[in-house]
């Protein structure tokens, strides 16, 4: 075999059960890959002993006929999943240094089938970002550029490390979470797949928390059978978490190439926002196609309160992370900076520890959430949340299998070319994922195409509550319908 | 509801940040931004809406109430600023 980390998941666990190759030779093949992309700033901390280690217990299993689902496949991990014993940040400075002394559950249930660990992930600072720009260890490079220019390109956000990473080929796939479009957004700017399974089928238990009603992990990969493959090991009930769900996990890989036959898809309406570009209008309409191809049956559906979900987001999400982050306190972890007192210690160290998008959030969410604004704006946001999810439901309930929509408004944009003047022109990049997070539901971001600059552009499948299973199906049609895109060559190796 | 300056040094005291003055014109600048972004869901009809508490439907269970943790203090204070005895260390609060 000519380049290992060419081979995806799914080739590379047949040919580990196969003997043709061994789980050290895989690591050691992803371990150099992640040496040579290093410009691209994906990872915040290098594992490699780690994964040696992991790999030679792989390979015993692998001799003695005991492999398990994901036997000595290398992994990346942002670094919001809290990890025994090798520091995790959330890309902050408050918590620079910090080491957990326990393992999330989602990651221990990677190890518990066989994973080997590659890394920490890089990310937007609490995962507040849609370009990873605001992380505390400098932002994460796409491995895409437009052609014949160097402007460095971002990858998305808040999950851009995992899909610079798996796109670049530095690792065969990776742990991300999703608030607001986190992991589907990045997927799409790098020409990955990234599903946001439903509220609760992932346990929270362990990931540094944005905004607990919003928050799921899912996984970011090379495609959609491998992002399959590692749903299945991340998902299942925690009584560490009393949102995760009590109901089994099937065998999401059984759904891939699954007929679409008499399967029907809704197009909403109002997602045909003003001002559309041509270029996403004309890739909505190719997915169209390509579907009623493989026999969906293709149906106009109306999603009335579309347009509210992301001002209604930017009140919910920042007052939960504005609770949520008042325990970086400089008292029981991370970055202390002393004062007069213990009012001025918790000031000095929260104003040097948070970056300015993060302070910016935690302000907002303090002041929709503190007296007299209250209802005004906390509660209205959650009664128009309940308006956002009766209008998916209804939908549902009239025979739609699944909604498909556009992944993102444009394709990926150069650093510093977004947000710096006014952070709603940031906020916009999640127009149509948030509305996901908002009910709860689970999305899937699925390549589609390029853009005219030669950057990829994705579609987005939006399923019922725990009908995982119907994404993939849809999903690995249009994967099986759309151009193939190709990466430039390794111009960061 | 325009914020104020006064305001976001009321808002950042409460969210116990400290603000040098030079921040705090932009700031209320881009907080006022960000509720003129999410002035129109006052538009919306919520009358007789519930909000939301729940976004699955499911009943929260309960845990038995047994213990199935415990001594791991070395474990709590190892990532602690400052830590004596088991305890985290903070500045005098109560004179």
């Amino acid at each position: 075999m000519t380049d290992l980390t060419e081979l995806t998941l799914a080739a590379a666990r047949d040919a580990l059960a196969k003997k043709k190759l061994s789980a050290v030779e895989l690591a050691k093949a992803q371990i150099a890959a992640v040496e040579q992309g290093r410009a691209l700033n994906c990872f915040i901390v290098e594992t490699p002993d780690l994964a040696l280690t992991m790999a030679a217990e792989a390979d015993k299993r692998l001799a003695a006929g005991a492999a398990r689902p994901l036997e000595g496949i290398p992994l990346g991990i942002k670094d919001l999943y809290c990890t025994d014993g090798v520091q995790t940040t959330a890309a902050s400075h408050i918590l620079e240094g910090f080491v957990p002394t326990y393992e999330s559950t989602v990651s221990a249930n990677l190890w518990r089938d066989g994973a080997v660990m590659l890394g920490k992930l890089n990310l937007d600072e609490f995962a507040m970002g849609s370009s990873n720009e605001t992380s505390y260890f400098g932002p994460v490079v796409s491995p895409w550029q437009r052609p014949g220019s160097n402007v460095k390109i971002v990858p998305g956000g808040s999950s851009g490390g995992s899909a610079a990473a798996v796109a670049a080929r530095l690792c065969y796939g990776a742990t991300a979470t999703d608030t607001g479009g986190s992991i589907r957004q990045p997927a799409a700017f790098t020409g990955t797949v990234g599903i946001k399974p439903t509220y609760g089928r992932c346990s929270r238990w362990g990931i540094v928390a944005f905004a607990s009603s919003l928050d799921q992990a899912g996984p970011i990969a090379r495609d959609v059978r491998d992002a399959a493959i590692l749903l299945r090991s991340m998902a299942g009930y925690d009584p560490k978490d009393s949102t995760s769900v009590n109901r089994p996990v099937p065998d999401y890989e059984a759904s891939i190439g699954t007929s679409i036959k008499g399967k029907t898809i809704g197009i909403p309406k109002e997602y045909r926002l003003d001002g559309m570009p041509a270029e996403i209008a004309k890739l909505w309409d190719d997915g169209v196609a390509w579907l009623k191809a493989a026999g969906a049956k293709i149906v106009e559906i109306s999603l009335p309160h579309t347009r509210y979900a992301l001002p209604a987001y930017y009140i919910v999400a920042p007052a939960e992370a504005s609770s949520n982050l008042a325990r970086y306190d400089g008292v029981r972890y991370g970055l202390r900076v002393p004062g007069k007192d213990i009012i001025e210690l918790y000031e000095n160290t929260r104003a040097a520890g948070f970056g300015k998008e993060v302070r910016r959030r935690i302000m907002i969410g303090t002041y929709v959430l503190s007296a007299g604004y209250y209802d005004a704006y906390y509660v209205r946001a959650q009664k128009i949340r309940t308006l956002i999810k009766r209008d998916f439901e209804t939908a549902f309930a009239d025979g739609v299998d699944a909604i498909l929509t556009p992944a993102t408004p444009s394709a990926a944009f150069g650093q510093g070319e977004k947000g710096s003047g006014d952070p709603v022109e940031m906020y916009l990049n999640d127009v149509f994922t948030v509305t996901v997070n908002m009910a709860g539901l689970p999305g899937i971001a699925v390549p589609a195409g390029l853009s005219s600059e030669g950057l990829p552009l994705a579609l987005q499948l939006i399923g019922r509550a725990f009908d995982e299973e119907t994404l993939f199906s849809v999903a690995s049609a249009i994967e099986q319908a759309a151009p193939k895109i190709a990466l430039p060559p390794k111009w960061w190796a | 509801m325009a914020v104020d300056q006064a305001t976001v040094r009321r808002i950042a005291h409460l969210a116990r940040i400290k603000l040098a003055e030079a921040e705090v014109p932009h700031l209320a600048d881009e907080l006022n931004s960000i509720l003129a972004f999410v002035e129109e869901l006052s538009s919306v009809d919520v009358t007789g809406v519930e909000a939301m508490t729940s976004v699955m439907p499911m009943q929260l269970y309960e845990r038995q109430d047994v213990v199935n943790d415990g001594h791991i203090a070395d474990k709590i204070v190892a990532n602690a600023p400052a830590s004596e005895d088991h305890f985290f260390v903070v500045p005098k609060v109560v004179e």
